[in-house]
């Protein structure tokens, strides 16, 4: 799924902007504990989450995330920002909470890491 | 994929207690060193995050602790050492979903009680030491093919 379509999908603000003209990403989860990423995370994926801390771009780094979605209309800091924009891991706001916003995707056809 | 080197690498990285602004640092520039290399990717993932679980563990557990790596053209051997509380029971540790964290590491998003069982998952070797009272040692050995 393309950044577009993702944006157009959770009426979502684009915080960090990708510059990789391939974006596609192709699954997707959503969690606000760290470690349940790490250990339920696919490459290539997206991440929904609620938590805007900096150590989530770190988490998205280190496990191959492609994309962060914030759901309730959550602002990163500049922290996050800046890290994410280190990383080229783009970063988009949605109004949708956590459930709706993976209903979204996933009505859309983007499947969940587990079960890809 | 062989090694850009045939040589051992190895380097550290000092780690303090409860700084989260810096967390998961060394485990990125550890991440870094490894692509540099031309480590394959799926073993430069399974490094990083059990690197990386440990590291919070430092962080969020201990009041200070050094990571270390050794990367050989066989193998990549992560070590972290700390001075903190240890653990008393590390069977209980390493069973998935027990946790101590308390509520405010738990609001950023750690707790779930799954690293110890992240860095075992993704280790071909683990071990974990610890004294009450005076600190914990984790070691990883990631084979490379
Ligand atoms: N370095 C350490 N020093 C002291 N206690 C530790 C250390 N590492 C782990 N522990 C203890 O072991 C428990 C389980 O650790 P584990 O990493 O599996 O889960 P967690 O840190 O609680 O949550 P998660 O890693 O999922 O965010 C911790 O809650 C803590 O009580
Ligand atoms: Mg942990």
């Amino acid at each position: 799924m393309k950044l577009e379509e993702l944006e157009k999908l959770l009426q979502a603000k684009v915080v960090v902007d990708s510059d990789n003209l391939e974006f596609n990403i192709d699954s997707a989860c959503s969690a606000d504990m760290m470690s349940s990423v790490l250990y339920y995370h696919t490459p290539n994926s997206l991440l929904i989450t609620s938590l805007t801390q900096p150590h989530v771009v770190r988490t998205a780094e280190i496990a191959g995330i492609k994309i962060i979605v914030f759901v309730l209309n959550k602002q990163p800091d500049q922290v996050t920002i800046d890290l994410a924009k280190e990383k080229h891991i783009p970063i988009l706001v949605t109004p949708y909470c956590m459930y709706t916003a993976s209903g979204k995707l996933f009505e859309a056809g983007l499947p969940g890491c587990l079960n890809k | 994929m062989p090694l850009n080197t045939d040589k051992t690498i190895e380097g550290s990285f000092q780690l303090i207690g409860g700084d989260f602004s810096i967390a998961g640092e060394s485990s990125a520039r550890l991440k870094s060193i490894l692509t540099d290399l031309g480590v394959q990717e799926d073993i430069i993932r399974r490094a990083s995050i059990a690197t990386f679980e440990a590291e919070m563990n430092v962080i969020i557990y201990a009041a200070a602790g050094t990571l270390h790596y050794e990367i050989s053209p066989r193998q990549i051997r992560i070590t972290l050492v700390d001075m903190g509380p240890g653990i008393k029971d590390i069977d209980q540790a390493m069973q998935e979903g027990y946790s101590t964290a308390p509520d405010w590491v738990r609001e950023m998003g750690w707790g779930a009680g799954m690293g110890l069982p992240n860095m075992k998952k993704n280790s071909d070797e683990f071990k974990i030491d610890s004294v009450v009272g005076e600190g914990t040692t984790v070691e990883m050995v990631i084979n490379l093919p």
